[in-house]
């Protein structure tokens, strides 16, 4: 037997991230929050159905600037999950696995989701939301 | 369960420093892992200056050199110097891969060296492989047949069955990939891990072997091949340029055809 029980080598702390390790663990913190997301979805229908002073109320949380945060921080968990949701799938049809492949695939998923986000927003704000 | 930080007896120190000789013009810095269990003390980053001038363009070669003119007590495993016997696979630079096949050239600024990450280490550079060696085992790598062998000759293949394992048989079970994967550091005790699981289709996609169905509901477990989520760590630090996440797949869309959906 050791003397000393055996250390365990050094991990998260010393490995280099590849950009599709950073993107995985993305996806599994975006799918967290949105999770976390449709209760305030839940609770914003449960306002509506309450009458105009619980939906005035709602509607005053989702425009203050954490509500923003969240909002902002929501929409584009989704449209990364999503995006990298069907990166999934074509891995799930036995697509995609080359480095180069992966690699070109994850940088698709951060700017569509990123684009998505942006036109999400820019629809909430021509229609004279997010005031 | 995953635990993301080091427990307190394996949280890496500040060493010791090996100055260069004077008059060595060409110096590098190589901050390499040390640990023995003999001194009671946490595992600390020894510095070591080498002369490049006078040192194989390897880092395998820089190791070599450390531990014949620096400091004898350095601990690797090695063996052929050519990437064929997996032995000196470390972690250098936050990357896995064989010290015998990367280049000191390659590599910016000091040249880290660790173990292969969250593994047990035995001394320095050398992890405690059993569980990953166990693990290779339980996926039975061997033909495994219910038909009789004909009489007269080995078992035939067509070239293009042949082919089918190209990309699988060239592993040398160097445990890099494994131990890049972060699946494998929170479960490697129920995960099988990349390797294994790539020696695993090695024999599912094998024209001569007659147990796919067996082998498949071996690995129907949450654990042992679905713990893989596709983080391609495996793939991309394979020093053999192998594709561990490829097989992975394959053997997960095996398992949802046979079901004829």
């Amino acid at each position: 037997m050791p003397q000393n029980a055996r250390p365990i080598s050094p991990h998260l702390q010393i490995y280099r991230w590849p950009l599709a390790m950073a993107l995985s663990i993305v996806h599994r913190a975006t799918g967290i929050a949105l999770a976390a997301g449709t209760l305030l979805l839940v609770w914003v229908l449960l306002a509506l159905a309450n009458g105009a002073e619980a939906w005035a109320g709602a509607r005053a949380f989702c425009g203050s600037p954490l509500g923003l945060v969240l909002l902002f921080g929501w929409s584009w968990s989704l449209c990364f999950h999503l995006a990298n949701g069907i990166r999934h799938l074509f891995w799930d049809v036995g697509k995609g696995y080359s480095i180069q492949q992966a690699r070109s695939s994850g940088w698709v998923v951060v700017i569509v989701s990123l684009v998505f986000t942006g036109l999400i927003w820019a629809c909430v704000i021509a229609q004279g939301g997010a005031k | 369960m995953a635990e993301f930080t080091l427990p307190k007896n394996s949280k890496v120190q500040k060493g010791k420093k090996y100055p260069a000789k004077a008059g060595a013009k060409n110096v590098r810095t190589f901050r390499v892992y040390r640990w023995n269990e003999d001194d009671g003390q946490n595992p600390h980053i020894d510095e070591y200056e080498v002369d490049m001038d006078s040192c194989g363009p390897m880092v395998l070669d820089a190791l070599i050199k450390i531990k014949n003119e620096i400091d004898s007590t350095l601990t690797f495993r090695r063996s052929c110097r050519e990437g064929i016997c997996g032995s000196c696979a470390m972690n250098i630079d936050g990357s896995n891969t064989l010290a015998c096949t990367k280049a000191c050239d390659e590599i910016k600024g000091d040249v880290k060296i660790y173990p292969l990450p969250h593994m047990p280490v035995v001394k320095d550079l050398v992890p405690d492989l059993t569980n990953f060696y166990a693990q290779y085992a339980a996926v039975k790598p061997w033909l495994r047949t219910q038909t009789p062998p004909p009489p007269d000759r080995e078992r035939l293949q067509s070239k293009e069955d042949r082919a089918k394992l190209d990309g699988l048989y060239e592993c040398i079970l160097c445990a890099s990939c494994s131990t890049a994967c972060p699946s494998y550091w929170w479960n490697g005790d129920k995960y099988l891990g990349p390797a294994a699981l790539l020696q695993a289709y090695r024999f599912i996609a094998d024209s001569r072997d007659e147990e796919t169905g067996a082998r498949l509901d071996e690995l129907e477990d949450p654990f042992k091949l679905y713990r893989c989520h596709t983080i391609m760590n495996c793939t991309n630090t394979c020093p053999k340029g192998l594709n561990p996440a490829k097989a992975i797949g394959e053997i997960k869309k095996l398992m949802v055809e046979r079901k004829g959906v």
